[in-house]
């Protein structure tokens, strides 16, 4: 099953045309994704081949999903175009946009989830500033490197991309459901919470690591959905205990402002409702690998 | 939300030390108070003439030129700069001179005050407090109104929470004129400055679109005895991913940092944040890889007398051996650094070009004729982790040891910084 992307899934790009597109949709077809087709506006009609597989350009979403069927779109617009292409692909209501997209004015962000949710949240949208989701030996959307682990039970998600990396290879040996990547600004689409209730709802998904990092409140309002609504154990892992007030390390959302962000209170939040917490992702890692092989 | 930062009345830019990165990955500029009051007049918004000075002599010329009593500020990104000693009023140009002579130079919490803003003076009555920002939990934005301003308005909402009005604004609505009633409604301004307020938040909110901010704060928003409303101070925060539609924003980045590292970092453009009193210099791909590497390494070194990572770098997905080259260097030319973790997880970035750029780099810093003594921990994993690890092992320079996990390889770093502090 997986959650959100399986291997029925059929995927567009947009911005396939683009250098990161046209590369990326190539590592997606090897890794058995079913592309089926590019948007880009004004090269509507084109081909593009991908080793001997041939796909066709639509100059929009809409009439993309009419030809194709398409249910997910992934987002390789630059940042200035970003806006205009989510939104185009909620109007279209396509069901899953993956916005891979780094540099998106947080005003930009902000006005495509506001559209999203006034029309009805028709749309997941994941991202932006994310690596995209996987679902092993299913379907690939995004920038997720497809040979790191295989299919398994563990349900993943995370902020960071390189953590999520790690934590895939750390587990390689159990295998994963799907892992998430949510993107780590300020303003996303999907939030641990989404994810937390989707895996909790998979028959496929036994147990759910969930990787955090500094700044705003996510984890800690996480762990309070843990507490009401999720009944599969969950494993933790928060990364930025050394990371000092006032310093943005990295992903604009991770900062410690005054005494809220810190990790020390998402740890304490996600221990107060029973997540196991690693102190480092291979503690964490081996925390999993207790519960998969201890059940 | 990041107006909660606030913990001194004048605080201009609280707890944001200068040196925080302002490359493009990373998304704040947060402005002086004279920038920020700047941007303030181009929109429209009722604030006293002032200007900023970097020496003695042009704050003269500049109360001279205002006429009047004058303020002098400290113009530095830290709170706490009144109790310093870092605002004055001034009678006359030469009182101003006398001033600026003592606040510039003035060291307020680490931050050398490099300027000073001299400003009209202004009688107050009262003081409210006002913002615009953005609402990463409701993925929204939102208005704060209070009518106990001047004052770190945490506090107020701390002590006297039905002081403080939270207002969500719909960015696809924004502040027209009912909203702006709603906002001076909810905050009970009084009725004799309810039209200006209105018009001041009407205003404000379309200086916060028109500048992609993430945050536009005026405290205080002063009422004078005569019944106008002014803003008399004010913090904001860009958000630098817009700066393709906004080039006029360039000039507003600051490109100083208070540590010459991150300095000489960010004239490189890499995404470099110096950590005080740590021995373990840290270099690794992916700003959450690179967080909790910072982590792992301070567990590791629990065990050899507390020893503690230097610094964050992050020198992203394909790193090439020209950035690798430059990441070490800074990271080595650290007095603090003994030892070096270079910790990446091949990804899309293959490991064997990883490795190639960690060789070609120490031989890029041999060229530049840096003498490198420290000794470098690397780990390799993902992606053509064995390549890496066979291009390291042929190229067997003495100071490049590799150990295959991350635990172990940070621990390996604690201990090698341990033994070479």
């Amino acid at each position: 099953m997986a959650i959100w992307l399986t291997k029925d899934s059929k995927v567009i790009v947009q911005g396939m045309t683009g250098s990161e597109g046209r590369k990326h949709t190539q590592r997606m077809l090897a890794a058995g994704t079913n592309v089926v087709g590019g948007v880009t506006p004004g090269k509507g009609g084109q081909q593009v081949d991908f080793d001997g597989v041939s796909l066709p350009v639509f100059n929009d979403v809409a009439s993309a999903m009419a030809a194709t069927g398409a249910d997910v779109s992934v987002v390789f617009v630059p940042p200035r175009f970003a806006k205009a292409a989510v939104i185009e692909a909620i109007d279209a209501g396509i069901g899953l946009a993956v916005v891979i997209t780094e540099g998106i004015p947080v005003h930009d962000t902000t006005a495509f989830w506001r559209h999203c949710v006034a029309k009805g949240n028709r749309t997941r949208i994941i991202g932006p500033n994310c690596p995209g989701i996987a679902s092993p030996g299913q379907s690939n959307a995004g920038i997720i490197p497809a040979d790191i682990t295989g299919p398994g039970r563990i349900g993943l998600v995370s902020k960071s991309g390189t953590l999520t990396y790690q934590m895939m290879y750390e587990l390689r040996d159990i295998g994963f459901s799907t892992c998430v990547g949510i993107g780590g600004d300020p303003v996303i689409g999907t939030t641990h919470i989404d994810a937390l209730a989707a895996f909790q709802e998979d028959p496929d998904t036994d147990a759910i690591v969930m990787i955090g990092e500094i700044g705003g409140d996510a984890e800690e309002r996480a762990a309070e959905f843990i507490r009401d609504h999720v009944t599969k154990p969950v494993v933790g892992y928060i990364a930025g205990f050394t990371a000092p007030p006032g310093k943005t390390m990295g992903h604009a959302g991770a900062i410690v402002s005054g005494s809220s962000g810190t990790a020390q209170a998402k740890q304490a939040a996600l221990e107060a409702v029973g997540v196991k917490v690693g102190r480092t992702p291979t503690e964490a890692a081996q925390l999993m690998r207790q519960i998969m092989r201890g059940s | 939300m990041r107006v909660t930062q606030c913990h001194d009345p004048d605080a201009n830019r609280p707890q944001v030390p200068a040196g925080t990165p302002t490359s493009v990955r990373l998304p704040d500029v947060d402005l002086y108070e004279y920038q920020g009051r700047a941007l303030f007049e181009k929109h429209g918004l009722p604030v006293l003439g002032g200007g900023v000075a970097t020496t003695p002599e042009q704050a003269r010329d500049i109360a001279a030129q205002l006429g009047g009593q004058v303020v002098i500020k400290a113009q530095v990104k830290v709170g706490g700069r009144g109790k310093a000693g870092g605002v004055k009023l001034a009678d006359t140009p030469e009182e101003a001179f006398t001033h600026a002579t003592a606040i510039l130079g003035m060291d307020i919490k680490g931050h050398r005050v490099e300027r000073v803003m001299v400003a009209q003076s202004a009688d107050i009555a009262e003081e409210y407090y006002l913002s615009f920002l953005l609402d990463r939990a409701e993925r929204s934005f939102l208005c704060i109104a209070s009518v106990a301003g001047g004052m770190d308005i945490e506090q107020v909402a701390a002590e006297t929470p039905e002081r403080v009005a939270k207002i969500p604004v719909d960015p696809s609505v924004g502040v027209d004129d009912a909203k702006a009633r709603e906002i001076v409604a909810a905050a009970q301004f009084p009725a004799e400055v309810a039209d200006q307020v209105a018009q001041i938040a009407i205003k404000l909110w379309q200086a916060f679109i028109a500048e992609d901010a993430t945050l536009m704060e005026v405290n205080p928003l002063a009422r004078t005895p005569n019944g106008q409303v002014l803003c008399l101070d004010a913090k904001v925060s860009l958000d630098d991913n817009a700066a393709f539609r906004h080039p006029e924003h360039a000039e507003l980045v600051d490109r100083s940092a208070v540590d010459p590292l991150e300095q000489r970092a960010k004239e490189k453009d890499l995404n470099y944040v110096k950590l005080p009193g740590g021995s373990v210099g840290v270099i690794g791909n992916g700003a959450g890889l690179v967080m909790s590497t910072l982590d792992v390494v301070a567990y590791a070194g629990e065990e050899f007398g507390g020893v503690k990572p230097a610094n964050f770098l992050d020198i992203g997905g394909g790193a090439s051996a020209a950035v690798m080259a430059n990441g070490l260097e800074i990271v080595l030319s650290d007095p603090e650094v003994t030892a070096v973790f270079v910790n990446v997880f091949g990804g899309i970035t293959a490991c064997d070009e990883v490795a190639n750029g960690i060789v070609q780099a120490l031989e890029l810093l041999k060229q530049r004729g840096e003498q490198v003594s420290k000794p470098l921990v690397v780990r390799l994993d993902g992606n053509n982790a064995e390549a890496g690890r066979a291009i390291l092992a042929e190229a067997n320079n003495p100071l490049v040891e590799r150990v295959d996990t991350m635990d172990g390889a940070a621990r390996r770093a604690a201990e090698l910084a341990a033994a070479g502090r």
